[in-house]
């Protein structure tokens, strides 16, 4: 395949950035988005052009570090995916692709498409977390017995990899499906909910002092989510945070 | 539940949330009132007699109304500030059709037609009334021995543009109200998986016959006249 890329190049935070073209032939559709990124920065390095910097670490779908806004979608049009999942046979020769950073006040670039996502991690240590102490006295986990439709919801949510894509994708850059998921991970097993009320109102609080907006539940957040994370986390997360409120 | 839970973006939501499904219900009396010209011009003017005279809904319920319809209209427009100062660079290239509807994305577009359908609406009914029963002080409710109700609505969609324009505002309100009502749903807690699509469901049925119902009688009313 031979295509057209549109990447948006910045070189750090405190310049402009601009989306540059470039043109690249032979593409596989084999390859991984990220693989004929690889194979676009060898032909900048022979250039003496700088490469393309972008995220990535697993490679395998389940790290959450790829990011890219692809064509107008967080890690590109195929569905449940993260871009390093993402393959070349979903585009056609010829096409023109845009690639551009995960966009968010929140999210300030770094550099190219890479962008700052430690948000989410003063988020996580404002209250994703069991004060347990496990070491050296960490109990069977068949000990509790814990409701079947609760261990598997509390596990779809810990399926969340972090990796901002719903940010990116809501108009709003609302992160409220990223926090909603990491505080239904915890407050649906009995371990949670002994810091369940703290949890919910310090990762609230975290979240908007971090400057995400406000959710105004359009759902593409649930729609571009990688590992399909469900919006009734975000009702779930709305729902304590109102009860642990009133309860206060 | 401290004061500092409603500045924050759930409290925020929660609130919009209350308000319009408030609203909501004000519509769905409003529209029953309305219906009531259809079908015997006296029972409407008994109703509307009603409403506009009784100290309880005078001093009571128009005045939380009137605070719940401003309060909607200036949190929406806050937080849809707010929301777009979220993100300080724009896509280049952006497909939200992809993964959301217009409709859920543009209730700032539809909530401004109803406001400005509002200014015409208030200037319609609402001023001329609070001028009669307040300024002028004839509570009777008569009109060169006629009842005002009925005549003033019959008389006001004689016009074809106002008729258009009540038109296009009740689409836009039904527009609204499919987003608004699930979200609201959603924003106070009570969406789960399990209720989303009978919610999803009701929203689009009440958005689709309470707006109808409105634009029903407009048309009833222009075309009894023509």
């Amino acid at each position: 395949m031979n295509l057209t890329l549109k990447i948006w190049r910045q070189k750090s935070n405190t310049e402009k950035g601009s989306l540059e073209t470039y043109p690249i032939s032979d593409v596989s559709e084999d390859m991984s988005f990220l693989e004929m990124l690889d194979v676009l920065n060898e032909e900048l390095i022979e250039k003496a052009i700088d490469p393309v910097a972008f995220d990535h670490d697993c490679r395998e779908g389940i790290c959450g570090m790829c990011s890219l806004y692809i064509n107008g979608e967080a890690h590109g049009p195929d569905r449940r995916v993260t871009t390093c999942q993402l393959h070349m046979r979903k585009f056609n020769d010829g096409d023109t692709i845009f690639i551009e950073p995960f966009r968010a006040n929140a999210f300030p670039v770094v550099k190219d498409l890479v962008v700052d996502r430690s948000a989410f991690d003063r988020i996580q240590q404002a209250g994703g977390y069991v004060s347990v102490n496990t070491s050296g006295n960490t109990q069977d986990a068949n000990s509790i017995p814990i409701p079947k439709d609760d261990a598997d919801t509390a596990f779809d949510a810990a399926t969340c990899i972090g990796c901002g894509a719903c940010v990116a994708s809501c108009k709003n850059s609302s992160a409220m499906l990223f926090v909603s998921a990491k505080v239904s991970q915890f407050s649906l097993l009995p371990q949670g909910q002994v810091e369940a009320k703290e949890r919910v109102i310090n990762m609230v609080n975290k979240m908007d002092e971090e400057g995400f907006g406000n959710c105004t539940n359009t759902g593409a957040c649930e729609v571009e989510c990688p590992k399909g994370i469900s919006l009734d986390n975000i009702s779930r997360m709305n729902r304590e945070f109102i009860t642990a409120n009133v309860k206060k | 539940m401290s004061k500092s839970t409603f500045y924050t973006s759930i409290g925020y939501k929660v609130l919009m949330a209350l308000s319009g499904l408030f609203l909501m219900f004000f519509l769905l009396q409003h529209l029953v009132i309305n219906s009531l010209s259809v079908i015997s011009p006296d029972a409407f003017n008994e109703a509307s007699h009603f409403m506009g005279t009784n100290p309880l809904v005078q001093f009571l319920l128009q005045p939380v109304l009137i605070f719940g319809v401003i309060f909607h209209f200036i949190m929406g427009f806050f937080l849809d500030l707010k929301n777009r100062k979220s993100r300080a660079i724009n896509y280049a290239y952006n497909k939200p059709s992809a993964n959301s509807s217009w409709v859920s994305r543009n209730m700032i577009i539809s909530g401004l037609t109803v406001l400005a359908f509002l200014g015409i609406h208030f200037i319609d009914f609402w001023i001329p009334e609070i001028n009669v029963k307040y300024i002028q002080g004839d509570m009777s409710g008569m009109h060169n021995g006629e009842f005002r109700y009925f005549h003033e609505l019959h008389e006001k969609f004689a016009a074809v543009p106002r008729l258009v324009a009540y038109i296009i505002a009740f689409i836009f309100l039904s527009l609204h109200l499919m987003h608004g009502f699930q979200s609201s749903l959603q924003s106070v807690g009570i969406a789960t998986s399990k209720t989303r699509l009978a919610f999803y469901k009701f929203g689009n049925i009440f958005a689709i016959i309470v707006p109808t119902g409105f634009i029903l009688i407009a048309l009833f009313h222009f075309i009894t006249q023509h």
